[in-house]
């Protein structure tokens, strides 16, 4: 497995998670990857504590537990934060977004004109294929 | 157990140099450690402990040590981005108390502005088996991206406006103007700060401080041996560090590490913020030294944008000088790391050896404190209360 550099390595030939280096080095979270080709937004939700967290890991960061299950999350939220790399060509906004569920993830805003984002603006989660194969959670406004 | 008198600064020593093509890492952290030994009166030999971070070639202290032929009964690694060096200054008072080494030198250096590394502005791809990788690495994020959601966040909560942030950079220039080796030494007014050109919403280019080469080293020793030597004492009165991460998912990016490591030095040191005479603060973006001063209890929360408006940073104009020596926003961010250059300032201030234009009269009590790694994604802080004797 390639570490060299791989967000600037040539797309994999069979687009997918399979073929991914991040998604790769941490079989625990082959679930989540599986469910995004399919558009499906998955959390880690412990079943001690009862809580999702973020970003999806073997041990649940609030609590200790290793009693994790994934649950589909409804794929919306709002903005919590975001930041438009205006010398960057093209542009792009940087977010953090507050999922319905709870836990705040990173991500970019997409499908709108950056000057139309506002902190608390409802968003929903759309797929886009990483340059390595997997699928990531983008947001655009719900 | 308190560190209180049990290991003093005797050497800081900040590179002259800004830009430095013909010069290699290593040899920069060999004239900043040279530099500092020569500020304490003593020499490499009387070395038996060494502290460096990342920045240090080959992640371990063994290739510096060996390069300066150190005989070491300590050393240590820790890397937390910017605020190593003020861990450092902790674990390195903790060592001398506990017997384990008696003069113990920190440095660091690097190259950044020289190798044209695109510090703030630059998505960096993390490794593939870092945790967050995954998750964080195709959203391109940024330095300037992050500390820009920050800056949003902070004026969405509290009300803080830019042309309040803007004067963070006003002091720190108004500063710098006497420092003949700061890399930027012109004055700006808070008008300039707000025309200058967009980095990552809402941050300007006068938000971000410096891209720099150079370095820095500190020498701390025994009280006992302290007294011996001939400089001002400098005693470490008080230290704290923390990790500050994303929470599982629960982040508030308004709140900086300052809240644990300032508490914790605070306590150490039985001191509170009204007693402190000079701060310096990390300031790698202006909101961040807002966010902390808050979060080190020199206002309350959401109150920072007030606090520092109107020159109350500025030495000899405002409550709390702050950064006198121009700090990251102007002199110097050596090797993107800001966190020795503040304890450098913090004991020119103690010792009465900052620049008569920006020395704080009769200073006794200073603090040190900044974050290290990016905020986010995971960033550590360091703060550290020193007394002069």
């Amino acid at each position: 497995m390639s570490q060299a550099n791989p967000s600037t390595a040539p797309a994999p030939q069979a687009a997918g998670f399979e073929q991914d280096p991040f998604a790769g080095a941490f079989p625990e979270t082959r679930e989540f990857w599986a469910a995004a080709e399919q558009g499906q937004l998955m959390l880690n939700t412990c079943q001690d504590c009862h809580r999702p967290h973020w970003y999806p890991r073997a041990v649940c960061p609030l609590c200790g537990s290793t009693r994790l299950q994934w649950k589909q999350a409804s794929g919306t939220g709002t903005v919590y934060a975001f930041s438009t790399a205006r010398r960057a060509s093209p542009p792009y906004t940087l977010a953090y977004v507050q999922l319905a569920e709870g836990p705040t993830l990173m991500t970019n805003l997409v499908e709108a004109d950056p000057d139309t984002f506002r902190i608390g603006m409802p968003v929903q989660v759309t797929f886009q294929r990483a340059v390595e194969g997997r699928m990531m959670p983008f947001f655009k406004p719900a | 157990m308190s560190l209180s008198a049990r290991a003093c600064i005797v050497g800081a020593y900040e590179h002259p140099t800004r830009l430095a093509p013909d010069k290699s890492v290593a040899q920069l952290h060999a004239e900043s450690a040279l530099g500092a030994l020569h500020d304490a009166g003593l020499s490499l030999a009387d070395v038996d402990g060494y502290f460096c971070a990342g920045d240090a070639p080959g992640l371990s202290p063994l290739y510096m040590a060996d390069y300066l032929n150190l005989k070491l009964k300590w050393y240590d690694g820790t890397e937390s981005g910017g605020c190593s060096y003020l861990a450092h200054i902790e674990h390195a008072a903790a060592a001398i108390a506990a017997g384990h080494c008696s003069v113990a030198l920190i440095t660091l250096a690097g190259k950044p502005r020289s190798s044209g590394q695109a510090t703030g502005t630059a998505f960096r791809a993390p490794p593939v088996d870092r945790p967050e990788a995954a998750w964080e690495s195709t959203f391109k994020w940024t330095i300037g991206g992050i500390y820009g959601m920050m800056m949003q966040r902070h004026m969405h909560d509290y009300g803080t406006t830019l042309e309040q942030i803007a004067w963070v950079k006003v002091a720190a220039s108004q500063h710098a103007q006497h420092n003949p080796n700061a890399l930027l030494r012109k004055p700006v007014t808070v008008e300039e700060v707000m025309a200058s050109p967009i980095i990552s919403d809402p941050i300007r280019r006068l938000d971000c401080c410096v891209i720099t080469d150079g370095g820095g080293a500190l020498v701390l020793t025994r009280p006992e041996i302290a007294r011996s030597l001939k400089r001002p004492i400098v005693k470490v009165i008080g230290c704290g560090q923390t990790m500050n991460t994303t929470q599982g998912g629960y982040l508030d990016l308004t709140r900086t590490g300052a809240q644990q490591s300032g508490a914790a030095a605070f306590a150490e040191a039985g001191v509170t913020p009204a007693d402190i005479d000079y701060a310096s603060v990390y300031d790698n973006f202006t909101i961040m030294v807002i966010a902390q001063l808050e979060d080190l209890g020199f206002c309350a929360k959401g109150e920072g944008g007030r606090f520092v408006a109107d020159g109350n940073l500025i030495s000899g104009v405002g409550k709390l000088p702050w950064n006198t020596d121009g700090g990251g926003l102007c002199n110097n961010h050596p090797m993107n790391r800001g966190g020795i250059t503040k304890a450098i300032e913090a004991v020119r201030q103690l010792r009465g050896e900052a620049h008569p234009a920006v020395q704080v009269k009769d200073c006794r009590l200073a603090l040190a404190a900044g974050p290290g790694l990016v905020l986010g994604p995971g960033h550590a802080h360091a703060t550290v209360i020193f007394e002069r004797e």
